[in-house]
């Protein structure tokens, strides 16, 4: 197994495609402990974890949390709203402060780019970040592909189309490197005021067209539209978006039949994906979530040792 | 070594009257191979299947902390249920005892056994804790500067046990 310590996790941009293959086999036996009956192992006994979600989450807290106690870890969650920043404590400081309470791992989400990497600087325990703006979200995007290779055994060779808010989407950052170092063909697609400007330069293909996004995909992953890192004025409206770029039974004719179809949530239904395709027979939307729990344990389990 | 295995084989059979209670569990990854080869000696002389599983004690380690480079991590695999079987976990040496330790607390967090047993196929003593194995192939004398090393064909190697001295610089 290809893993050198590291101490922290800040994006798929640091990780090797050896390293990311780790983590997916880690995982897959954490994937046997969520399904035993007594989901818990000891491993991380006497390690405290701290989640910093300075961004409001459901998903990617809960699935921290649970993968921290599902290995005997103690774990503290921190929110804006309870926090001390309210008081007009800077984020250094709290960093701090959480760090003298002999915290190992520090997870956190906030709503600039570039704060986990900071507090990794100023930190000497481990730090993951939960999402960072419109930067990066590494579990993210390694739970996805994790989701992916349990479908479809491989990763390599695979069409995967990303359609939606690319510009501020951190998760489709994240994955398009990802599937790119697992060495996948992306492809995303959207109105033109949601595709970064030089975005190509990545090696993706482009498109504005749904027809040509779909067709041929073995995967398609649908985004949210960040309403809160939008100006606004991207679109028309919710209306004229849901039509265009909304993903619906219709669209999906010209589909390949194993097409995989993937959100990373919170979903809203009836905008970027339709009710019937959300719950359709190609979703895998919540194998998403059960496996996000499977990867956070992989990735806390590995990247644990490493604290000094 | 095919005597230890039948001979381990043969004093399980003789042991436990009802085999279709019994699971052979080893701990990867020797422990496994060894596991299966009872398994067979067992099909071989008595014509009894016996369902054989696989252990993997890395996260029950108490060590993790204080190792440099993180072990690589294999999915459990236990046939059915662990609830009221009759386990015998099998490992190839047994030394400090503190394997078989983590494997006890791994079987009890799959279920409760009814029994839980212990068969290796070398004994090199040296425990650290209070545990001794109910079917032992061999014990071997061993000082503290040596080292046991049980060789599987599954592995690609001649089947064999190695004893050697550990050079200290």
């Amino acid at each position: 197994m290809a893993w050198g310590k590291r101490k922290d996790l800040l994006g798929i941009e640091d990780l090797s495609r050896d390293e990311m293959e780790s983590i997916l086999d880690t995982a897959e036996s954490f994937k046997e402990v969520s399904l035993r009956e007594i989901k818990k192992v000891p491993t991380l006994r006497g390690t405290t974890i701290v989640n910093l979600f300075l961004e409001p989450s459901t998903r990617t807290r809960t699935s921290f949390e649970l993968a921290g106690k599902r290995l005997s870890a103690d774990v503290i969650n921190v929110s804006a709203a309870s926090s001390s920043l309210l008081k007009g404590e800077s984020l250094k400081d709290m960093a701090w402060n959480i760090e003298a309470m002999n915290t190992d791992i520090l997870v956190v989400r906030h709503s600039a780019a570039g704060a986990a990497q900071f507090l990794s600087r100023v930190l000497g325990c481990s730090v993951i970040n939960g999402g960072d703006g419109a930067h990066e979200h590494p579990t993210q995007a390694l739970l996805d592909l994790f989701s992916i290779r349990e479908r479809k055994k491989q990763i390599e060779g695979l069409t995967v189309t990303i359609i939606g808010d690319i510009a501020h989407s951190r998760v489709a950052l994240s994955n398009i490197l990802a599937l790119q170092k697992m060495g996948a063909h992306v492809r995303i697609a959207g109105p033109a005021t949601m595709i970064p400007l030089g975005v190509a330069s990545l090696g993706v293909e482009v498109t504005y067209d749904m027809d040509a996004a779909i067709e041929g995909a073995d995967v398609i992953m649908m985004l949210r539209i960040q309403k809160e890192r939008q100006g606004g004025h991207l679109f028309p409206s919710i209306r004229e978006y849901a039509t265009h770029f909304g993903l619906n039974q219709r669209r999906l004719r010209g589909a390949k039949k194993d097409l995989l179809i993937m959100h990373p949530g919170p979903i809203n239904r009836g905008v970027e994906i339709s009710p019937e395709v959300a719950d359709g027979p190609y979703s895998i939307i919540l194998d998403q979530v059960t496996n996000g729990v499977a990867v956070r344990m992989a990735i806390l389990f590995l990247y644990s040792g490493a604290a000094q | 070594m095919g005597e230890l295995v039948q001979e381990l084989a043969d004093r399980i059979v003789a042991d436990n009257p009802d085999l279709s209670e019994v699971t052979l569990v080893g701990i990867r990854s020797r422990g496994s191979h060894l596991a299966r080869r009872i398994a067979e000696r067992i099909l071989k002389s008595v014509g009894q299947t016996v369902s054989v599983g696989i252990l993997d004690i890395t996260l029950y380690r108490d060590d993790l902390r204080a190792r440099i480079d993180q072990p690589e991590l294999v999915r459990t695999e236990i046939p059915g249920p662990v609830e009221g079987r009759n386990i015998i976990l099998v490992d190839d040496v047994l030394f400090t005892g503190r394997t078989i330790r983590a494997a006890l607390d791994g079987i009890m967090d799959l279920g409760r056994a009814r029994k839980i047993q212990l068969a290796v196929l070398v004994d090199r003593g040296h425990r650290e804790l209070p545990i001794r194995a109910n079917y032992t192939g061999k014990y071997i004398r061993t000082t503290l500067d040596q080292t046991v090393r049980v060789r599987f064909a599954e592995e690609g190697d001649e089947d064999g046990v190695l004893v050697r001295e550990i050079r200290t610089p």
